[in-house]
């Protein structure tokens, strides 16, 4: 009796874990297979995608297994699985100029250039070139642009009505306009942007430019000491620093400086213009009926706001399923879901969309126009186009927190240009 | 069924195993404990000896791309970095010394009320641990709400007693300190179930000679009390410094990565996720870890040590 039920204990000890890590590993596997495994962020255009993905998988006949994250999350999976060599996901959604890079160079995305000449009416050709530029390594393509952005100046058409100034085309009109709403306005920030060290770093990117500089030069070389750098620095910081919120964080990114936009506490603030529905939509923004949108103003070097695909579409490496997923980002990408998307408020990046009238209709007149112009004028990045982009970032973000929080920050960026100068000689 | 059990002198001089029943039956110690070593062994010590390794290589970008022994040199590099290393064992250990000191006062002022049985007991008891079930990320966005400096509510109360709004979770220096609160606010109700355990096992005989004795309440908790609790005291420090040494995700949930724009909330434990998770230099980072395991090894053996003592 004893025996036996040690024996049957002792099978159960050692069926137990290896059955748990049978359902551990179940679903997996690197063959086709008829389920492709997508991974997206939060975003309006996967809220798009999602609804429409039934209609996909009939068309298909193949199953769509959606994973949705938020940024950091989606990070730090990628990060996990892909550094693993897993082949749990078959499409991703990544930063091209974040990420892109890094995880070309690191093998972890497919090559798709055979795909995307393959079939002329999806039309490779229709897509913007900076944004290809963008999505292509090594003059390999690596993925497929979905989203693109540009900085646009978001306004309250109220108060400057009250205050009698015009929509500032020139930094120096901003500054004025900033200044005399904040000061007749108790309560009101003039002006509020991105305060985050890193976060920052992407929208005080076309004041800079604006102010005639850049992150490096063309020979790779740190630029962010030069006499235009520092007087970018000291001037996006600075419209924060003397007409800002009170008591203003160092640790605001786009959702929390739109609060205090939509909550009506600010006049002014720069942004992404794919974030524009957050200031315009009555159930997210109290202002919603007052926002205006204006190209971004001029520096001494002109207006130059970035322009850039902030979001594509790849395919992992050691996915099995290439095909398949291929199948997917060819229809995810499709001018008329580029089309839909778009009309529900995410900037696309295939020409086609923007040529067609059809394509701007659900957009306020006025930021279709700074769209336009911002289209035309803009740079093609919005942060050093490096591969640890993470780390290259918080180094040439630490002028701007200085200069917000009312230091130093030419002497800052002196310091932070010998640190980049010696990140960007590691940077391989 | 015929098998007779066998009385522990017959087993002793069992015949050479005959068949694998046999030799489980005779083995099973070792065979009853192998899941766990194995459990141990994958999921322990494979990931510390990997860690090891990494910290000698240069490893960045992808773990799984060529990467080349470079000795102790990450281990250099970290304990010479003034700009960010030591800062960030500087604002774990006050981190960690701040809000244990307050806990474990705190705790021990709470368990002393408590000790005693009084009307409604278990509704306050039930109240005071209603932080300590709750998920610290949660906790970490709510007192973000609460500290916002210009929608949150601890201002909104300042400005009703006439104090002008504070800075809180977004100042430099303030950064710190607010963390330390959250961490109190959550973790001192488990201290208090830690010592309200170890009052209720004290015999009341010493108290109650003490008192017969003419010692006052202060004499009675500093002579008395506290000797006597000093064993469940030690675990109770033993359990929260831990804890609190490795705290990462209220720190996370509040501030992001790198502890905010000046590092202001950069522990070591957010320092070596900034390296891994958005630097990617994973040479550098094992080597920070390594280093902290070290920290805590050694800070245990000491308070392993203090608690022997008092035992004795």
């Amino acid at each position: 009796m004893k025996r036996r039920s040690v024996l049957q204990l002792l099978a159960v000890a050692v069926v137990v874990p290896f059955g748990v890590a049978a359902c551990g590993g179940g679903g997996g596997g690197g063959k086709a297979s008829s389920t492709v495994r997508v991974t997206l962020a939060n975003h309006v255009w996967t809220d798009g995608i999602k609804a429409a993905i039934p209609e996909f998988e009939k068309e298909s006949g193949l199953k769509v297994e959606l994973t949705q994250l938020g940024e950091d999350q989606l990070s730090d999976q990628y990060n996990v699985k892909l550094n693993a060599g897993s082949d749990e996901i078959d499409v991703m959604m990544y930063r091209p100029l974040q990420e892109g890079k890094q995880f070309a160079k690191n093998t972890y995305l497919a090559d798709l250039t055979k795909h995307v000449s393959s079939d002329a009416s999806w039309d490779w050709k229709d897509f913007q070139p900076g944004p290809v530029t963008a999505s292509t390594f090594d003059g390999k393509v690596v993925g497929v642009p979905i989203i693109t952005e540009r900085e646009v100046l978001y306004y309250r058409k109220d108060l400057l009505e009250a205050a009698g100034v015009a929509v500032p085309k020139t930094m120096a009109e901003l500054e004025a306009a900033a200044k005399k709403i904040s000061e007749t306005n108790k309560g009101i920030a003039g002006f509020v942007a991105r305060t985050n060290k890193s976060a920052a770093v992407t929208q005080f990117s076309s004041f800079l430019y604006s102010f005639g500089g850049d992150f490096m030069d063309d020979s790779g070389k740190s630029t962010i000491a030069t006499p235009e750098a520092k007087a970018a620095y000291a001037f996006y910081g600075g419209l924060i620093n003397k007409y800002g919120p009170a008591n203003v964080s160092t640790d605001m990114s786009w959702p929390e400086a739109m609060a205090i936009f939509t909550q009506g506490n600010a006049a002014f603030y720069t942004e992404a213009d794919s974030l524009y529905k957050n200031a315009t939509d009555t159930a997210k923004s109290k202002v919603a009926g007052t926002v205006g949108f204006a190209a971004l103003p001029a520096g001494p070097a002109g207006a130059k706001p970035y322009n850039i695909p902030s979001w594509g579409l790849a395919i992992n490496s050691a996915s099995g399923n290439q095909d398949n997923a291929w199948k997917f980002i060819q229809w995810a990408t499709s001018k008329e879901r580029t089309l839909a998307a778009q009309k529900a408020g995410v900037p696309g990046p295939r020409s086609s969309v923007w040529a067609d009238a059809d394509g701007i209709s659900t957009y306020p007149k006025d930021l279709a126009e700074a769209i336009a112009f911002s289209a035309e004028h803009g740079v093609g990045h919005d942060r050093p186009l490096v591969i640890a982009v993470g780390k290259a970032r918080e180094i040439v973000g630490e002028p701007i927190v200085t200069a917000i929080t009312g230091g130093d920050s030419a002497a800052a960026a002196t310091t932070s240009n010998a640190a980049f100068q010696k990140f960007l000689e590691s940077d391989k | 069924m015929s098998v007779s059990v066998k009385t522990p002198a017959g087993r002793r001089s069992a015949p050479p195993p005959r068949s694998f029943s046999d030799w489980a039956n005779q083995h099973r110690k070792w065979l009853f404990a192998a899941p766990a070593m194995i459990f141990v062994g994958l999921l322990i010590i494979f990931p510390l000896a990997w860690t090891v390794y990494l910290s000698l290589t240069d490893s960045h970008g992808s773990v799984r791309a060529p990467s080349d022994f470079i000795g102790l040199n990450n281990y250099v590099t970290v304990l010479s970095d003034t700009d960010r290393f030591w800062p960030a064992v500087g604002r774990t250990a006050y981190f960690t010394f701040t809000a244990l000191a307050v806990e474990m006062v705190l705790g021990m002022i709470i368990a002393l009320l408590l000790w005693r049985p009084f009307r409604g007991e278990k509704w306050v008891r039930v109240a005071i641990l209603l932080p300590l079930v709750a998920t610290p990320v949660a906790v970490g966005m709510m007192w973000r709400l609460i500290f916002d400096p210009n929608i949150g509510f601890a201002n909104q109360m300042l400005g009703w007693v006439g104090i002008p709004p504070q800075p809180w979770l977004s100042g430099q220096y303030t950064a710190l300190p607010t963390t330390i609160f959250m961490d109190i606010w959550q973790w001192t109700p488990m201290v208090v179930l830690i010592l309200l355990a170890g009052l209720t096992s004290l015999s009341d005989e010493p108290d109650e000679a003490a008192r017969v004795d003419g010692a006052s309440a202060r004499q009675r908790f500093f002579y008395i009390t506290l000797p006597l609790m000093m064993p469940t005291v030690i675990v109770a420090i033993l359990l929260r410094s831990i804890d609190a040494l490795k705290t990462f995700d209220i720190l996370y949930a509040t501030k992001g990565k790198g502890g905010g724009s000046f590092h202001e909330v950069e522990t070591l434990n957010v320092y070596a996720y900034g390296l891994s998770f958005d630097y990617n230099e994973y040479g550098v980072a094992s080597a920070v870890l390594i280093i902290f395991f070290l920290i805590i090894i050694a800070f245990m053996w000491v308070l392993t040590r203090r608690r022997k003592g008092a035992q004795q």
